[in-house]
């Protein structure tokens, strides 16, 4: 018997989400008292995955871009090769799109936005963040392999050193009915979902022009950049930066929100940040209730300054 | 070509979210409900569909009698022909299984669901019919092509997008990007008449066995106050986010 994870990689290092997943599976594995085994796809060094716990590595060479149908069916073989009775996943986007299909693949009761260890194991029952954060609810899974979708950022990085053992494991690879035909993505900038802080600017910063200011204090946080939902209908910055409800979902360390009002439907979606900063005109804006820390004043003269005294800050604790 | 677009009868985006019955379920009183926002982008995208390439376009959702307002609604934006599966939704696994089956029966080209319903933010419904059917699936679809058999869909990644070729029978969980905000259609009076004369069939489920269930609910911790820091002394800030906060 044993855990599995399954542990995504970019550019041949492992991500931090998949770190803890890793955190995350090595805990699961004691409160069951099994060992925990990872697959991990095209990675040069798994040396660091002994640090989080991990007992046994498979180690899979495939050649082509990511594609959720192959890498569902590959999981699905090293489960069984396992015998692993709990998958853990992260919340990344390629995630999402294999877990329902590895969930089908072995009959597997799969819960996505788990946001911490199973209250208890018999029978099976973990706390899920649901309604967009606006409520957690305890699940059950009644199936003999359980399938759990960890929230980013809910568990965090626990290191347990173990001796870890290498396989290389050739599954059978199946071709896939979806093929990818080009990616677009900017290499240079952290994505909202891998980013320990998000700066994120609404309606407030008046039009696109005045982007820079949003840029530059990502710059010096090494922040990933975010925007209400009119910001983006408007044309103002790509749909890929829409955070909320019906944008993308934010679980950073921390968010800081620049001339946004603070929608429930805006709230709903950043909600589960961990530490909240508003720089709002308006002190009546409903974001003060939502935020730890606040600001009212205006954005095209507080964020300068932010900007210039964080530099400094940075110089000065580099 | 045909279309099957799954509508999930979720709580409207403002509502207050409450708990009956010891916590056990999802209090509805006086809650507004909607088509669930990623499907009404995947809905307007069918229409485009039946309006420039002449598909036709049912709408189907699993629930009990009281979603049939939210599947009218949909009949008046234009779809054809509404089916309603009379059970009351539980997990993923059995919506899905539900689902495949209608979509199965009639033969469907193209399946149109969201990528996740904004109550339960599962996301599983629509990779587990594309399971099922063995049909090709793309998730976070945000913009759709169809030629013949071929389809060519983009799919947001993490970080960027991918573009992605596949063929029919096709699943998809779309969302907003699938058609502009401003192209969604708010039905006018003459939809809503024609909706009326429309075909809204109630077929029986077949009550498959669930395999993830609510056992009770619970609402947030509320959080302690904010601290208001004057907007001239921005020090201050960096010094709580550092010495306080630790996200410095
Ligand atoms: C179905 C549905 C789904 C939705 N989903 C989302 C979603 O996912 N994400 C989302 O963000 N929204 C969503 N919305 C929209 C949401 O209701 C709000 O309309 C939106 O969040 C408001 O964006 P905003 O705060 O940028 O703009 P506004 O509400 O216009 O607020 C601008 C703010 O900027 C402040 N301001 C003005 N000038 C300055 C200045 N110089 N310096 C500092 N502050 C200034 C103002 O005081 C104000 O508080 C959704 C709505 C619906 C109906
Ligand atoms: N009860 C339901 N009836 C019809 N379609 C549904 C239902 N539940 C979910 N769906 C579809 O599946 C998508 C994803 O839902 P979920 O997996 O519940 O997050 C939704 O956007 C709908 O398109």
């Amino acid at each position: 018997m044993s855990v599995l994870v399954y542990i995504e990689s970019e550019n041949g290092s492992f991500k931090k989400a998949a770190l803890e997943v890793a955190s995350y599976g090595r805990a699961m594995a004691n409160a069951l008292n099994s060992s925990l085994s990872a697959v991990v796809f095209n990675a040069d060094d798994v040396s660091t995955l002994s640090n989080y716990g991990v007992d046994k590595v498979l180690s899979v060479k495939i050649t082509g871009d990511y594609n959720a149908e192959t890498y569902a069916d590959i999981l699905k073989q090293a489960v069984e090769k396992e015998q692993s009775k709990v998958v853990v996943l992260s919340s990344s986007a390629d995630c999402k799109y294999l877990a329902p299909l590895l969930s089908f693949g072995l009959d597997a009761g799969y819960v996505p936005n788990v946001v911490d260890l199973p209250e208890s194991t018999a029978p099976f029952q973990v706390k899920r963040s649901v309604f967009t954060n606006k409520a957690f609810s305890k699940t059950e899974i009644s199936t003999e392999i359980k399938i759990i979708g960890l929230s980013n950022n809910a568990f965090g990085l626990a290191e347990q050193a173990v001796s870890s053992t290498v396989e290389v494991f050739n599954p059978e690879i199946k071709p896939s009915k979806v093929v990818v035909k080009g990616i677009d993505k900017a290499t240079d900038k952290v994505s909202i979902a891998d980013a320990d802080i998000v700066v994120s600017a609404g309606r407030g910063l008046k039009g696109p022009e005045n982007w820079n200011l949003v840029e530059d204090l990502a710059k010096v946080l090494g922040a990933a950049t975010a925007c209400s939902k009119p910001v983006s209908d408007l044309g103002w910055r790509p749909h890929s930066e829409h955070v909320g409800q019906t944008g993308k979902p934010v679980a950073s360390n921390l968010y800081i929100a620049i001339g946004i009002s603070g929608a429930i439907q805006h709230l709903a979606g950043v909600n589960s940040s961990k530490v909240k900063v508003v720089i709002n005109t308006d002190p009546e804006a409903p974001f003060f209730k939502a935020a730890d820390y606040g600001i009212v004043g205006d954005a095209f003269e507080v964020v300068p300054k932010l900007i210039e005294k964080l530099k400094a800050f940075k110089a000065q604790n580099a | 070509m045909k279309i099957l677009v799954c509508i999930s009868h979720v709580p409207d985006t403002t509502s207050k979210i409450n708990f009956t019955e010891d916590n056990s379920k999802f209090d509805s009183n006086a809650v507004q409900f909607v088509i669930n926002p990623n499907d009404e982008f995947g809905l307007t995208r069918a229409m485009w569909f039946k309006e420039r390439q002449g598909a036709s376009v049912d709408v189907v959702n699993v629930g009990g009698a009281e979603t049939e307002p939210t599947l009218r609604k949909a009949l008046a934006i234009g779809a054809d022909a509404a089916i309603r599966i009379n059970t009351t939704a539980t997990d993923g696994f059995a919506v899905a299984s539900e689902l495949s089956k209608i979509a199965k029966d009639g033969d469907y080209d193209l399946i149109i669901a969201g990528r996740e319903s904004i109550d339960y933010n599962g996301g599983v419904v629509p990779g587990m019919m594309a399971a099922s059917l063995g049909a090709s699936f793309v998730n976070n679809c945000i913009s759709l092509e169809i030629e013949g058999q071929n389809a060519t869909a983009v799919r947001e990644i993490d970080g960027g997008k991918e573009t992605l070729s596949t063929a029919l029978p096709l699943v998809i969980g779309g969302q907003k990007g699938l058609v502009e905000e401003s192209d969604l259609k708010i039905p006018n009076m003459r939809g809503i008449m024609m909706a009326r004369k429309k075909p809204l069939r109630v077929v029986e489920a077949e009550n498959i066995q669930e395999k993830t269930r609510t056992i009770s609910f619970e609402k947030p911790a509320p959080r302690g106050d904010i601290k208001m820091v004057d907007a001239e002394n921005i020090d201050e800030l960096i010094t709580l986010l550092h010495n306080e906060a630790k996200v410095l």
